[in-house]
Formats: structure tokens, sequence, C-alpha cells
């Protein structure tokens, strides 16, 4: 009736793990809270293939046994059997205490405490991208958290608008970001790297488009990178094609949304102080150069269904968008 | 044509609900290959993004709502008068208002594909778009100000009103009408998962009706049970909706059960072993349902207490679901199994709700739900659990009760090729699910980057989906060509234990010409202490009453979409329009002349 499907899975999860080509990988973790995941998991599911190669078999060896066969007498008509009842109510039961004082445990060495010396990052969504504010550090930046390989993090994760979920899988497991209410997850990442990871909640029509990074610097490039954040925005050298771009962002809508510090208070996009230090555009969606940008700017809504940054009106010129690219690029 | 209109016979209203909840069964898996076809590839572009989020949210309010429940409810409304030795449900005329309550309130979902240029949309459709889950706030005006959600909310508060008065209509009718001498315990396995079901039918729906009328109150008139900005929270609204999901869960399930149950001991020739056993599980499946609710919200952030609770209530009830697979397994050992079309279906039914039970147990465990919640490995979780359990089940139930509901027998050899095509066609689109969601796609999302890895897992499953869509085709043509060529069915084609195979297939208006009288649990099986019962004779005496036709739960049922289309279109007038056609048909249908 069913095929035997234990080894394909194991060998396909052994390719999972130890293969590089999957950024989002649940399988490869990268932090201890997501190696505190895996374990589990693993556990659980060896459990699980125990118990579907074993009740598998008695259905396949049941329809082959007792097939019907010509001149085969009539079977005896029996109506059940209490011992057998009782065993194989208990020994499901039994397994499941092996799966549930594990679950227990990590529940609560997962539950979102940090060390004291923590750095801690408020994650806020929005349709459809991602706010991170530092705190101690008194910096904000957003769609790609730069974080610390020497210290734990602890993220407080909410929302301006509805429900989204922050989830980087290498480095452990989702957490819902809700209007109105603070969650917290904690982890220490145990290798430097790129992450990619998006939002899991389904948040509306670019659900699909509110992608996200971690990047995990060594101490001394966090350090730099902090540096750099702090930093006031770059000034466009004069008669540049940057400092024509910079007017045209201070006398367009932009600013209405945009901070750049200094420059524009808006708050309702992503703060564009140093976006050009970037790595992607647009929550994830495209590497940051300046063909995308040029083409992100000129009309965000057909790259991203119902982005809030809609087509200007007057629609900027070529060159004027030209100017724009010179300048957010120059925003190291 | 008027007398079907009319009828109030449970065994026409069975077939009126069979064939439209396989219609919109049809329609849900159209949305569910366009899906398929998007994801097929990295970065697809055959649907924007709005339309693939309608696609998915009516794919799984189609086939929740009306596929899946109504295609369980034309085996409650045809088999289990038959199985418990009556001449029809309690209320016949209800059982009417309920099958035409389903139709418009389906009816009034879908219209919303077309209805773009009533409400001046820039596209033709504006069906919903929230998810068949609809969590707040999302749905609220601010964040979805179109009439998609509306559409939504008042269809299924109309649907929700055809299940609840066919969940009191079962319950009245099994508890009032069995047979002289079938007490509780000599029940039919599927009538006694029915009465289950609809007990949970009835106390899980008001709790979605409150909560649907919270979201109708916050966004017809400006009330904030949901608007987090006048200090709601939304997850008021996440736990009204699982604590009616999950038992809506198990309202799904539940009647699959029940047939693998009938199925199983027919062609194995062997009682159903544990009897009682079974059906407890069953009852204290159906109890147990009521306390695992949060296990859908583990990464809301609940609190380790509060995982630590659900975990252990969710994992607790996968006990009385092993008992059941156990007895299942029992009832084939030492039997003399007959391949049937109807076994093959429920053994794949018992084959794979294992895998779905068993991945829901990795999720039970909060951790581990917090990488698989919301990607693929759910998807593929509930589609072992609904397709491979509840939609293989149905089908089961369709080889096994065909001729008695049509008269004539499906043909098997087209049969099992449509078991084979959809066994298949189900494992190649939804095991690559599990691995697509551990390499961390994401559900809900209407394309993804080829730098994920997963393209190729996408690719299997799509044609997975495809395989499934000829399964179907398969069987629309194995009924199409039975109409005609179909071997005609004698009352009992199986040599089943239960009463419906008394009686000529198809039954005649008043089913039984002499209602039987019951003496054992199996009745027209020989046992060590019962000859097989004597089946009821062919000619009738000549006064049978059964009730008349009647016009009025038409009249009364269309009331509710009236009623329904005045927030839609902010029309006052057809509220009160609405309100007295439902009155006046509840009125006549009251004082409507008692007559055979």
């Amino acid at each position: 009736m069913s095929r035997r499907r234990l080894w394909p899975i194991t060998i396909a999860l052994g390719v999972v793990r130890c293969a590089g080509p999957f950024p989002q990988s649940t399988l490869a973790p990268r932090s201890d809270f997501g190696w505190a995941i895996d374990h589990l998991f693993t556990d659980i599911f060896w459990w699980a293939a125990g118990v579907f190669l074993v009740v598998e078999a008695l259905l396949v060896v049941a329809l082959i046994r007792f097939r019907h066969r010509a001149g085969k007498p009539a079977p005896k008509p029996t109506h059940g059997h209490t011992v057998m009842e009782i065993a194989w109510t208990l020994a499901p039961a039994v397994i499941l205490v092996f799966v549930a004082v594990p679950t227990v445990r990590t529940i609560f060495t997962t539950s979102g405490e940090a060390p004291a010396d923590a750095l801690k990052v408020d994650v806020i969504g929005h349709q459809w991208w991602w706010e991170f504010r530092y705190p101690e550090l008194g910096l904000v930046t957003a769609n790609e958290l730069h974080i610390p390989l020497g210290r734990a993090a602890q993220l407080s994760i909410t929302s301006a608008d509805v429900i989204h979920a922050f989830w980087a899988p290498p480095l452990g497991g989702k957490r819902d970001g809700i209007p109105g209410r603070v969650n917290r997850i904690a982890f220490r990442a145990d290798s430097v790297g790129d992450y990619s990871g998006q939002c899991a909640e389904f948040c509306g029509a670019s659900h699909a488009n509110m992608r996200l990074r971690v990047v995990v610097d060594s101490d001394s490039g966090f350090g730099r990178w902090a540096t750099v954040q702090l930093a006031g925005p770059a000034t466009p050298a004069p008669g540049t094609l940057a400092e024509r771009g910079k007017a045209i962002f201070a006398r367009s809508a932009c600013l209405g949304c945009h901070t750049i510090q200094g420059v524009s208070p808006g708050v309702i996009g992503p703060n564009l102080t140093h976006v050009g230090g970037r790595t992607t555009l647009a929550a994830g969606l495209f590497p940051n150069d300046s063909a995308h940008l040029a083409s992100w700017i000129a009309d965000a809504p057909s790259l991203k269904p119902g982005s809030l940054m809609t087509r200007m009106k007057p629609p900027l010129t070529d060159p004027d968008i030209a100017a724009l690219v010179a300048y957010l690029q120059s925003l190291k | 044509m008027t007398s079907w209109i009319t009828t109030t016979d449970h065994k026409r209203i069975g077939l009126l609900y069979f064939w439209t909840a396989f219609g919109f069964f049809l329609i849900g898996g159209l949305e569910a290959l366009l899906i398929r076809l998007q994801l097929a590839q990295p970065n697809g572009h055959l649907v924007g993004a709005e339309t693939y989020n309608q696609l998915f949210t009516m794919h799984g309010t189609t086939m929740v709502f009306l596929a899946l429940m109504p295609l369980s409810a034309s085996f409650f409304n045809y088999i289990v008068p038959l199985q418990i030795g009556a001449r029809d449900v309690a209320f016949p005329r209800l059982n009417a208002f309920s099958y035409w309550v389903f139709l418009l309130g389906g009816l009034l979902l879908n219209a919303s594909w077309l209805a773009g240029p009533l409400f001046h949309a820039s596209q033709l459709n504006v069906a919903p778009d929230g998810g068949w889950f609809g969590y707040a706030n999302l749905t609220e005006r601010q964040f979805s100000p179109g009439p998609n959600i509306d559409f939504w909310l008042l269809g299924l508060q109309i649907l929700g009103i055809s299940s609840l008065a066919a969940g009191f209509n079962f319950i009245v009718t099994i508890l009032n009408m069995r047979a002289p001498g079938m007490k509780m315990m000599r029940v039919p396995t599927f009538t006694w998962m029915t009465l289950v079901t609809q007990f949970l039918v009835i106390t899980a729906f008001p709790v979605i009706t409150v909560a649907l009328a919270f979201l109708l109150f916050d966004r017809f008139f400006g009330t904030h049970f949901y608007v987090t900005q006048a200090g709601a929270t939304p997850l008021l609204w996440q736990h009204l909706f699982w604590l009616f999901g999950h038992p809506e869960v198990y309202i799904l399930i539940l009647p699959a059960m029940g047939i693998v149950s009938e199925v199983l001991p027919t062609f194995a020739r062997k009682p159903l072993f544990g009897y009682t056993v079974v059906v407890f599980s069953g009852v204290l499946i159906g109890f147990m349902g009521w306390g695992v609710w949060s296990h859908h919200m583990f990464s809301v952030g609940l609190g380790p207490i509060a995982d630590s609770v659900f975990a252990g209530t969710t994992m607790l009830i996968a006990v009385p679901t092993g008992v059941k697979i156990f007895n299942w397994i029992a009832t084939l050992w030492g039997g003399d199994i007959r391949g049937t079309t109807a076994l093959h279906f429920a053994v794949g039914f018992i084959a794979m709700f294992i895998i779905g039970g068993l991945s829901g147990v990795t999720h039970a465990s909060p951790p581990a739900d917090l990488q698989q919640t919301d990607t693929y490995y759910v998807v593929a979780h509930i589609h072992y659990v609904l397709f491979g359990g509840t939609v293989l089940g149905l089908f089961a139930g369709m080889y096994y009760w065909w001729p008695k509901m049509t008269g004539r027998l499906l043909s098997e050899p087209l049969g099992k090729w449509h078991f084979w095509l959809t066994f298949v066609g189900m494992n190649v689109a939804f095991f690559p699910m599990h691995f697509i969601g551990l390499l961390g796609m994401p559900r809900r999302i209407y394309t993804y980057a080829p730098e994920l890895g997963v393209a190729r897992l996408n690719l299997v499953s799509t044609l997975g989906a495809i395989l499934i869509g000829v399964a179907v085709l398969v069987f629309l043509w194995n009924v199409w060509r039975t109409r005609t060529h179909g071997r005609p069915a004698p009352n009992d084609p199986w040599g089943g234990a239960t009463l419906e195979w008394s009686i000529p297939s198809p039954p005649p208006v008043y089913n039984f010409s002499v209602i039987p009288t019951v003496a054992n649990r199996l009745p027209r099986w020989k046992t060590e202490h019962h000859e097989p019962m004597r089946d009821p004779p062919a000619v009738p005496p000549a006064t049978i009453h059964v009730p008349g036709g009647s016009w009025w739960p038409l009249v009364a049922a269309l009331g509710l979409p009236v009623l329904a289309l005045a927030p839609l279109t902010h029309t006052l007038w057809l509220a009160f329009l609405g309100v007295a056609i439902l009155l006046l048909g509840i009125y006549r249908w009251a004082f409507e002349p008692f007559e055979a």
C-alpha cells in the first residue's frame, strides 16, 4: 500500500543539513536558539519515524496476509480485546512522555530570556518592511539587522500596523510582531555570516515581499558598522550629481516619509541615513544597485504590490531619478 | 424539477448536497491548481499578488466550508436515516432549509469573483483575500478597505446558519428516531461519528459567529473589538477563531473516520475491532478538541506555561487517535479482505492519516513549531490530514454508498485508476512540501526567490497537483459512465451489516416498508449469538406517511443573502426586504397545512 519512505527522508535530511545552497534552511542552525530547536526536532522526528515504520508495516502485513483468497474460511468474528486496547493506549502515551519532557525543557530554555549583557534590538514590523532600533546605541536602521558574534542578542518584536512574524531560520524560530504587544526572542549566533529570513505571518498584499537579512559581524566589524551608522549622513560634494539628488530629495514627497538625519524627518518609511551601505533594497527584494534603485524610485508598487511608496505626481523625470540614485548611493 | 426544489426527502437533499459540494470541490481544486502553477517556478507571473491572496483564501474557505463539510453532510443526509432505520430526518423542511442556505451562502461567497464592477473596483474580482483564518487586524477596514472581507464574513455567517440548523436536526434525528431495539451502543459507527460531529458543530459555530459579528460591527459600525489603536488586542480574534477552528478540524475528520469504520469491517468480513473503544475515542477526541486551540498560536508568545499546557493537551489527543488506527488495523487483521475501490480509499486514509498525525506531533512541540508554523511544512501536514484523511475517506464513502444512492455500481477498474492516481498524486504534491517548509519557505507567499533553493521541489509538487486533477477527471468519467453503463445495484452489493443494505438501491421514498426491530449491533450479519435479521418486504403496506414538498424553506433561505446584500452594498432597504422574506418564509412554513 504505502511506499517505505524512511530512507529517502533520512538521506534527504542529511543532504539538506550539509548543503549550502539553502539560505533559509531550518536544518542548518547557526545559533544556540536554532540548535535547541534542531535537537528537539531531531528527537521527535526519530520517534515519529519509528512509529511510522511500525504502524505502516502492520498495515501492509495485514493487507497482504489477510487478502481474500478463493476457498478461504469465513473470518472469526472477533469484537475486541481488552488487554490489547490497554496496550495500544499506553504505548503512545509513554512515547509522548519522551516527546513532552524535552519539549517543556526547551520551551523554558528558549523563552526569550537573555543574559544581562545581551545586545537589545527593537524589531518593528511594517507593511512591508522591517525597522530595527538599537536603544543602547541610539541608532535606527531598516531591513538589515546587524549583530555581533560575541554577544547574545535579544529582539523585542512588535508591529506598527498588522501582525507580522520575524523569522531568520538559521538563527532560530519565528515570533509574531503584534501591534500593542512586545514578544522577545534571544539567541547567540555561532558563526559570522549573512543570513536571510522573511516575514512569516500573512500581512497583506506584499507579504511575500517582506524579506530581511541578519548580518552577524565579528565584534570589531560590528563596532565599525555601528560607528558608521551613528555618524551623520554623507554630504555630497558641491556640483556633483549627488548634490542635485539631495536637493530633489529635499523638495519632493520623499521627505514626508523617510528620515535622513539632518535632511528630512519622515518616519513612515525606512530610515535612509545610511541606505547606500545596505546590500539589498525594498526589504531584501533586490540587490542595492543603481538600476534597481532607479526602477524602485520610479514605480515601487509595480515591484512591491500595495507599497505605500506610490508613484509621484507629476512623475519624476529620468534625470531627477538618476540624481536621486546618485545621492542615495552616496549615503554609505 | 419542481419536485427537487420543494423536496424534503432526506435522500434527495443528500444528493443535492453531494452535487453542490462536489461542484465547489472542483472550484476549490481549480484554485489549488492555479496556486501550484504560480509556484511551479520562482518569481512566477501567472497571477499577481492580490489575485494569489484571493486564490489561497478562497481555496481554504471553499474546501473547508463548501466542499468537505457539505460532502460529509451529503452522507449524513442520505445514509444516517437509513442506518438508524428511519423514514426521514426529524425535521425534513429544516433539512431543506439547511441545504438552500448552504447553496446560497456558497454562491454569495463565490459571486465575489465577478462582483468587482458593482463596487467600482478596478478589478473584476473582489474575492476575499485575508486568508481562510482571516486574522484581525488585517481584516479591519483600515487595512482591507474593499468589499473582499465583507463577502467573506457575510458568506461565513450564512453558512454557519446552515450548519447549525443541520446540526440540531441530526442530533434530534439520531437521538430520537432510531429503530426499535437500536440502543446507543448498537448505533453504526458512521452515525455515531455524525452525532459527535454535530455536537461539535452546534458548540463550535456559535464561537465563530460571535467572532464574525465583532468583525462585522468593527467594519460597518465603527466598533473596536479588534482595533489596536483603540486598545484592543487582535489576539481576541485568534483565540475565538481557533476555539472554533480546532473543533472544526474534527468536524472535518470525524465523519471520514466514521466512513472508514464502516468500510473496513464490510470488506474484511469482520466486525469492527473494539467498537466501543472506537466510539468512545471519537467522543473523547470531540471533547479534547476543545482544549488544544492555542497550538495554532505558539508563535504568538503566550508564555512558557501556556505553551507547555497546550503542547501537553495536543500530544494527549494523539492517544485516542492512535487507538482508532490500531483498532482499524486489528479489524483488517485476521479478515478476508476484498480489495474493492472503497477499501483502497479507506486503507489509503489510514496510511496517509498516520503521516499527517505524526507530523502533527512534531508541531505539537512549541519550540519545533516555531520553525514550522506558517511554512509549507504545515501545509504538508494539513493536506495529509484533510486530503489524505478527509478526502480519501469521503471517496471511500462515495464508492461504498454510490450503489445505494444511485442504484448503480461505479466501475471498479476505473475506481482503481482513480485511487492510484490520487494516491501517487497526493504524495508527489504534498510530501515535498515538508522539505520546502523545512528549507524555509513560508506559506501564503505568491512569489519566492530562486536563491531559496526550493524551485525543483515546488515544480515536483505542482506536477503532483496536476496528477490529482487527472485523478478527479477519471472519477468524473467513472460517474458519467456509470449513469448508463454501471451495473445495477442489488439491495446489498457488498454484504454489509447495517440497515441501509436491507432495502432497495436506491431506496423507495419511504425507505423501510416495515421499520425493522434491531436485536444487535450487526443486524444483517450472522454472529455467534444471532441469526441475520430478515430484510423488510419489498411491497409496502398501503399507508406510509411521508412529508410532502414545501417552497417555504427555500423562501426563508432566500431572505439571508438579501439581508447580507444590505451591508455589502450599503443599502438599508435591502435589510428590511431580506428580513421580510425570511419572516414570510418562516411564517408560511410554520402554518403550512400538514399534508401527506
